[in-house]
């Protein structure tokens, strides 16, 4: 089976669960920005959680499935199809995706995954190295997975689809250089500046006196940090593995999938959690996912 | 020894050379290892293990003894875009510049930024330049930069603000070679002027 690109929408890339455990040859992990839609996809479609689907931004593609295909659409909403269920693609049919409604991506995913090349163990685009190949553009054909696996019947439960502009956080490790009470008190925007290397927030700039002074260290997934203008940047999904700007805060696990939907212009908050609440949380949502 | 990074991480603050990363990334429920200049970021599942139980056993992995270094050998046309500039900010001769510079003995001290981006230490005092005022939006695969006390080669095309002085045609970084990177942590390096 395969998928013809007619339109790639804005930014699409191929993206699974990413190639953790590279980091020492100083390799970004990439993979779905909301792992979390990425696997409710794929399980939805009886898949591996880890089976490689195209991740839209903001604007759908357009495609068309010669052999018709079962996929299903997770993460943010397009506006003329249905969310989180398995879709019946008829021979032939194109599916346009248009424009997304809620939230900044929407997992395409199909039954059986895409078969591209794994790259050091994964089919995750990483764009500024080139690992697993660039953005998708029209023309483009990929081949999908044949699969015997069952389809999941259970509903989604609202909790697993549902997204928030509040991002719980945990204290970064340089917080104590900072004045904290301006960031959690303020407001920021998402600048169209942001991508899946990092969102960069506007908003009241939240002062280090102690910038420059720090030794280059790793960067966790979701750090937040402060640059000399004082304007956050949160790292994500393909971020740099290291970095030296000091890091007031860390969105926590289970906040990724919210912060992969934020949109440019979108306003959010941040509330301090304890790392045993981002604990909890974290497997709370994972009990529910796997009762899918 | 061990700092709070995030609910999927903690820092292990020993630099890289003295630490045994392989055992350290077989550590149960650990998925990548970050390393930096004098500490180690660990990545791990929060739902297989704990920073408690990471710790202890992140002690006992990080006083293996590390794997010996292997020394490297690295062709240099020193020829860089930024040669002239570099030599004029140290009041130097080009030729000066590039003799001080092959006759230092470097380390490896972490891979970041890019795939395969090694930050080499050990530039001589004489040669640390600050970076360029503007990125250049492309560098070439291969190039030989220095910036502030650093130097290195940047091993895939990509934008870069490091002074660029020279440029090797060995290939630092290949996804389908064992190990993806020529260069590791701890690796002495020398650079032959060709």
């Amino acid at each position: 089976m395969t998928i013809v690109v007619q339109s790639p929408g804005m930014f699409t890339t191929v993206q699974d669960l990413g190639r953790p455990g590279h980091g020492i040859h100083g390799v970004s992990r990439a993979g779905a920005a909301d792992p979390l839609a990425l696997r409710i996809g794929n399980r939805i479609l009886g898949n591996d959680d880890s089976a490689a689907a195209l991740e839209m931004t903001l604007l759908g593609g357009a495609f068309t499935f010669p052999e018709g295909a079962q996929i299903a659409l997770t993460g943010a909403r397009p506006a003329s199809l249905p969310g989180y269920e398995c879709i019946e693609v008829q021979r032939g049919q194109t599916l346009r995706i248009g424009p997304l409604e809620s939230g900044a991506r929407c997992y395409l995913c199909v039954r059986g995954g895409i078969d591209a090349p794994l790259v050091a163990g994964s089919a995750s685009t990483h764009v500024l190295s080139g690992l697993g190949g660039q953005a998708l553009r029209k023309g483009d054909i990929l081949a999908v997975k044949n699969s015997a696996n069952q389809l999941a019947s259970k509903a989604i439960p609202s909790e697993l689809k549902t997204y928030s502009r509040l991002l719980r956080v945990t204290r970064g490790p340089q917080a104590s250089e900072f004045d904290e009470a301006v960031f959690y008190d303020n407001e920021y925007t998402i600048s169209p500046d942001s991508n899946r290397m990092g969102l960069r927030l506007e908003g009241p700039p939240v002062p280090c006196p102690q910038q420059g002074r720090m030794i280059t260290e790793g960067v966790p997934l979701g750090a937040i940090q402060i640059p000399a203008n004082g304007q956050a940047i949160i790292l994500f999904v393909d971020q740099q593995t290291t970095g030296g700007y000091p890091k007031i805060a860390n969105v926590i696990t289970a906040d990724i999938p919210s912060t992969a939907q934020l949109r440019p212009r979108d306003h959010v908050r941040f509330r301090l959690v304890t790392n045993e609440e981002a604990q909890t949380v974290l497997r709370r949502q994972e009990q529910l996912l796997n009762q899918l | 020894m061990f700092r709070y990074a995030s609910d999927q991480s903690l820092f292990l603050d020993v630099a890289p050379a003295h630490a045994n990363l392989d055992a350290l990334a077989q550590i149960p429920g650990v998925v990548n290892l970050h390393p930096a200049y004098q500490s180690i970021l660990i990545v791990f599942n929060p739902l297989i293990t704990t920073h408690e139980v990471l710790q202890q056993s992140a002690a006992a992995a990080s006083s293996v003894t590390p794997k010996n270094p292997k020394h490297h050998e690295i062709p240099i046309t020193y020829n860089g875009p930024d040669l002239a500039a570099v030599a004029r900010f140290h009041s130097l001769s080009q030729e000066r510049v590039i003799e001080l510079h092959a006759a230092g003995a470097y380390t490896v001290a972490f891979l970041g930024f890019v795939p395969g981006f090694a930050y080499l230490t050990g530039l001589p005092a004489a040669l640390h330049t600050p970076r360029l005022p503007t990125p250049r939006k492309e560098v070439l695969a291969g190039s030989l930069g220095i910036a502030g006390d650093q130097t290195g080669i940047y091993p895939l095309a990509t934008p870069g603000g490091w002074q660029l002085i020279g440029h090797t045609p060995l290939e630092l970084f290949n996804a389908a070679n064992t190990p993806m990177s020529l260069l590791q942590p701890g690796d002495h390096i020398k650079f032959i002027a060709v």
